[in-house]
């Protein structure tokens, strides 16, 4: 995720030059070749979405992506353009690399929803920041992002494992706080698995406000969904540290 | 990445690691956390309710250098301080303090969080048992 918010389009609007013509024939060209004559195109800053031709929904046919990525691959590949013009090899390197991109990025569900949730303007690394500024203004209390209940189990784990790790160092063995450890890791992994239930019920009311245009979904609404996957990936984010430190002490 | 030297040293010898009885009405306790990294701390105040001068400070936080040393850090700076005085400290003046570099900064957004949110406990505290004593004199 190192592209900046500026590259990117608006949904459903390609950029002047994706929808200009071919350099080679001059016909009307698509956003990788030349729907007219097959010519390789410079490339344009649209969103992964657009550049694979989807619709920015987040249930996304994984198998359909993957089968457009060998087939864009292989076009796109090097070894094609070899007698081709500099610009031509130049154009198909960069088409590969963002190709590459796009893929890795929508292949795997959470880099798909993050990608989703910048398009849209929530920054996640800011988020906190924002917020303490806004207290620190305001004088009001700022609410933490991550609810209290579990930071407070967050913090109790992290007070069992420190005593896990000084028992172990003094060759003790409490079979008490292994078995303590050993339950809150099995409803730890319980909850990860429950987070991405939740995340997935909020891909479906995203894809519906999308389906549904603007007679449905007004902006307000959207911005909801996107504030509660906001919510579940930073949720999710503690417990996937807390079940890789919970492993990491028991392994030790 | 490298530490600066402060960070260092508040990582090696951090100052008032431990708690305080968080039932205690004079103690104000903050337990905030950053979802980019996972960091969780902890900072409890204890503050004299006649001064309002906070008298002791301290701190247990399970995260990376920068968190360990900003809330270290934290808790020298609000010793003394009146109420009002600590609820000043900014974020950027412990970045300043430890040297640290801008992927860092958000640790120090923690410890000024972790300041604010025990203050708003220990005055949410002082409001609640105000009508108690009201009643109580009556």
């Amino acid at each position: 995720m190192t592209e900046s918010k500026s590259s990117l389009i608006m949904p459903g609007h390609l950029p002047e030059e994706a929808t200009s013509s071919c350099w080679s024939c001059g016909t009307m060209r698509a956003v990788h070749f030349c729907s007219s004559c097959g010519k390789v195109q410079p490339p344009v800053p649209v969103d992964y979405f657009t550049f694979f031709g989807f619709p920015r929904k987040l249930n996304l046919d994984t198998a359909a992506l993957e089968k457009e990525f060998y087939a864009l691959s292989r076009k796109l590949h090097p070894d094609v353009f070899g007698q081709a013009e500099t610009r031509e090899r130049t154009w198909s390197l960069e088409q590969s690399s963002r190709l590459n991109d796009a893929y890795r990025t929508l292949k795997d569900p959470i880099k798909r929803t993050e990608y989703l949730l910048r398009l849209e303007g929530v920054e996640l690394d800011e988020q906190s920041k924002q917020a303490t500024e806004k207290a620190r203004t305001t004088g009001e209390l700022k609410k933490q992002v991550v609810p209290p209940d579990l930071l407070e189990e967050v913090f109790e784990l992290n007070m069992h494992l420190e005593e896990l790790r000084e028992q172990k160092t003094r060759n003790e063995d409490d079979p008490a706080l292994l078995e303590e450890i050993g339950k809150a890791k099995l409803s730890l992994e319980a909850k990860y698995d429950a987070l991405f239930n939740q995340l997935k019920t909020e891909w479906d009311q995203w894809d519906k406000s999308l389906d549904s245009g603007t007679a449905g979904a007004s902006a307000a609404d959207r911005r909801k969904i996107l504030d509660r996957m906001t919510d579940v990936l930073n949720r999710r984010n503690y417990v996937r540290n807390l079940v890789r430190d919970v492993n990491e002490a028991l392994e030790n | 990445m490298s530490y600066s030297e402060k960070v260092i040293d508040h990582y090696n010898n951090p100052r008032n690691v431990g708690s305080m009885d968080k039932k205690d009405s004079d103690v104000g306790t903050g337990l905030v956390g950053a979802p980019e990294c996972g960091d969780v701390m902890k900072l409890q105040i204890k503050v004299n309710p006649q001064t309002n001068v906070i008298e002791d400070a301290k701190f247990k936080t399970f995260g990376c250098g920068s968190a360990i040393a900003s809330s270290s850090l934290a808790t020298e700076w609000v010793k003394g301080k009146t109420i009002d005085q600590a609820l000043e400290i900014k974020n950027t003046e412990i970045v300043k303090e430890l040297a640290l570099p801008p992927v860092k900064i958000h640790c120090s957004v923690l410890a000024e969080d972790a300041i604010r949110a025990a203050i708003g406990d220990w005055k949410k505290k002082q409001e609640t048992a105000k009508p108690a004593e009201v009643r109580a004199a009556q």
